[in-house]
């Protein structure tokens, strides 16, 4: 018999021709009448400005990973709520010992002052 | 569900010191600094006493994927040396600098976690975990002084080729997981036993580029040219740092996965290892010789020494096992005794790294001047100090394992080496300068420190017996 994936192999086979097929009838029968305003890149409809290349404070970076640090905290804490009665005693003092290690990180961002925007 | 969590004291003990210093750190006076360099200092001597009364003892925790045995406790213990020493000698360096010193100590102890790690992990995955939180540690260190333009240009480059590195790595371990279905080392090792046809490509591929991942680490020939900018760049407690405690933690997970778990795979890798060893010790000491800096050329040297290292692994065996854990012993004495006398020197702005800022130290301070020559003996290979006996023993284990031509090129080696380590000697006590060079007075952990690596370089080379029965002895528990 055939592989169990073999499905798969035709639907990406028959996904890939539909591409394919479309652009090539656009390109082939659509009309090109090409104006300034119509090359302009898209922004959201706005009149675009400027360069995409700009300078922003160096702070959003920091905002950004303290988000990610305590995001992550976050998401940890769900498998264990979900688990907590079969983890028991174990799961809490593990939970304790990371929380912990993470809330000392949170004071020493505090008092870094790595929390205050000016 | 029960737990054993012994395994995990010494390095729970490093952790629980981190975390203080940096607690500690945010609530006191400037002039109150010097508490963090002894709360560092005796939680670093808790987790040694805790890895010493651990002693002997043959447990594994979440699944053995921590070993507690004696290799593990051995690599511990120099790890926690290493870095009471690192912290000893950086205490006025780090003052001088404006270096933040909760920060730095706290950081240096972090990354002496990852190594114990390193050494105690009997799994790929806990592996790169422990090699990842080391590494980061002392990428952030490296450029911890913030004001040298050289520092950020070395902690970048490092950081760079090390995720460069690490890549390798873990694509090694990837096709490893595939061809052998486990990350376990044991069970890797028992896959190993059955199966030698079936992906043995894969496998050898993944071998391979665990083994390039590993010599980026050790800083091994084709991949070594971080190493000079970098060792410059850092400050210089660190590069010692680096240059010591770095490579021992790669050399102890390479003996781990290569001399023991994947040892049925030798005669793979044995002709690689042969020729990365002689590159390694060849393009070190040819490349040191050309250096007018000092901490260049100790940083040539360290690839160099890598090169002797490698030797050992090529030999293999008890000898092999032995002559590397011994070396590495003496190695941390006489290296941390040379970057010591090179912070000694430092003035303010001025590293004073070049060979000229040398010249009459042997008359201006006796004491740096002789710790100075015989660190530089030691290096070179006279007997009877630690790098002599070193040496003998991982030439002995080349000849005995076969090898003979390796030992007769170690053996050139070290004795091309001599030319650019009696050049510090001879600028020290023949030619007349300005060299200056903290007193006692001013810089007494770093002189502590220096006298300790003194000790350790005279003892280990004339008293090398207990020394060596207990390198032998780490070796064996591995098996």
């Amino acid at each position: 018999m055939t592989h169990p994936f073999f499905p798969v192999l035709v639907l990406f086979f028959f996904a890939g021709s539909v591409v394919l097929a479309l652009l090539l009838i656009a390109q082939m029968v659509g009309p090109k009448r090409p104006n300034p305003v119509k090359d302009e890149p898209f922004e959201s409809g706005n009149p675009p400005k400027g360069d995409a290349r700009i300078r922003f404070p160096v702070k959003f970076y920091l905002v950004a990973m303290l988000f990610l640090i305590f995001d992550l905290e976050g998401v940890f804490l769900y498998p264990w709520a979900v688990l907590f009665r079969r983890l028991g005693i174990f799961g809490l003092v593990e939970m304790g010992i990371f929380l912990t290690v993470v809330v000392v990180g949170f004071v020493y961002a505090w008092k870094k002052g790595a929390l205050d925007w000016e | 569900m029960e737990t054993n969590l012994a395994p995990l004291l010494p390095s729970a003990e490093v952790v629980l010191t981190a975390l203080s210093v940096l607690l500690l750190d945010l609530f006191i006076r400037k002039d109150e600094k010097g508490l963090l360099v002894w709360i560092s200092l005796i939680g670093l001597a808790l987790a040694g006493g805790m890895a010493l009364f651990l002693w002997g003892s043959h447990e594994g925790a979440f699944q053995d994927s921590i070993l507690l045995d004696d290799f593990a406790l051995f690599f511990t213990e120099l790890f926690l040396g290493a870095a009471a020493i690192t912290i000893l000698s950086s205490v006025h360096y780090v003052r001088e600098t404006n270096i933040h010193e909760g920060e730095f100590y706290a950081l240096v102890l972090l990354s002496t976690f990852g190594m114990i790690l390193m050494a105690a992990a009997n799994d790929l995955i806990l592996f790169f975990l422990g090699l990842e939180t080391m590494s980061i540690g002392v990428y952030i260190l490296t450029g911890m002084w913030r004001e040298r333009s050289q520092a950020s240009e070395a902690a970048m480059k490092y950081f760079l080729i090390g995720a460069f590195a690490t890549g390798f790595l873990l694509y090694g371990i990837a096709l490893i997981y595939g061809a052998a279905g486990s990350t376990h080392l044991g069970r890797i090792a028992s896959a190993l036993g059955q199966t030698k046809s079936h992906g043995s490509i894969i496998l050898s591929a993944g071998v391979f580029l665990l083994f390039v991942g590993l010599a980026f680490k050790v800083a091994a020939v084709p991949f070594h040219f971080w190493v000079p900018d970098v060792y410059d760049g850092a400050p210089t407690p660190v590069s010692a740092f680096m240059a010591v405690a770095v490579k021992a933690a790669a050399f102890a997970g390479w003996a781990r996965i290569f001399l023991y778990q994947l040892s049925p795979l030798q005669s793979e890798w044995t002709l690689p290892l042969k020729a990365l060893a002689i590159l390694t010790m060849t393009v070190g000491n040819l490349l040191a010789i050309s250096q007018s800096s000092v901490k260049r050329m100790l940083a040539y040297s360290s690839i160099a020494h890598a090169g002797y290292l490698l030797i050992a692994l090529v030999a293999g065996g008890e000898s092999g096992g032995q002559a590397l854990l011994f070396y590495l012993l003496s190695y941390a004495a006489m290296t941390f005794g040379a970057f010591g006398v090179l912070i000694a020197l430092k003035e303010g702005e001025n590293d004073h790294e070049a060979y000229s800022d040398f010249a009459g130290l042997g008359f201006k301070r006796p004491f740096l001047g002789m710790a100075m020559s015989l660190f530089m003996l030691s290096l070179a290979g006279f007997p009877p100090l630690a790098g002599f006996t070193g040496k003998f023993y991982l030439f002995r284990s080349a000849v005995v394992a076969g090898h003979i031509d390796l030992a007769i090129i170690g053996a050139l080696n070290s004795l091309l080496s001599v030319v650019y380590y009696l050049r510090v000697i001879v600028m020290m006590y023949m030619e007349e300068g300005g060299a200056e060079g903290k007193p006692f007075a001013r810089a007494p952990y770093l002189y502590l420190a220096i006298a300790i690596a003194v000790l350790g370089t005279v003892y280990l080379g004339v008293l090398p017996a207990p020394a060596l029965d207990l390198s032998r002895i780490s070796f064996i528990s591995l098996h």
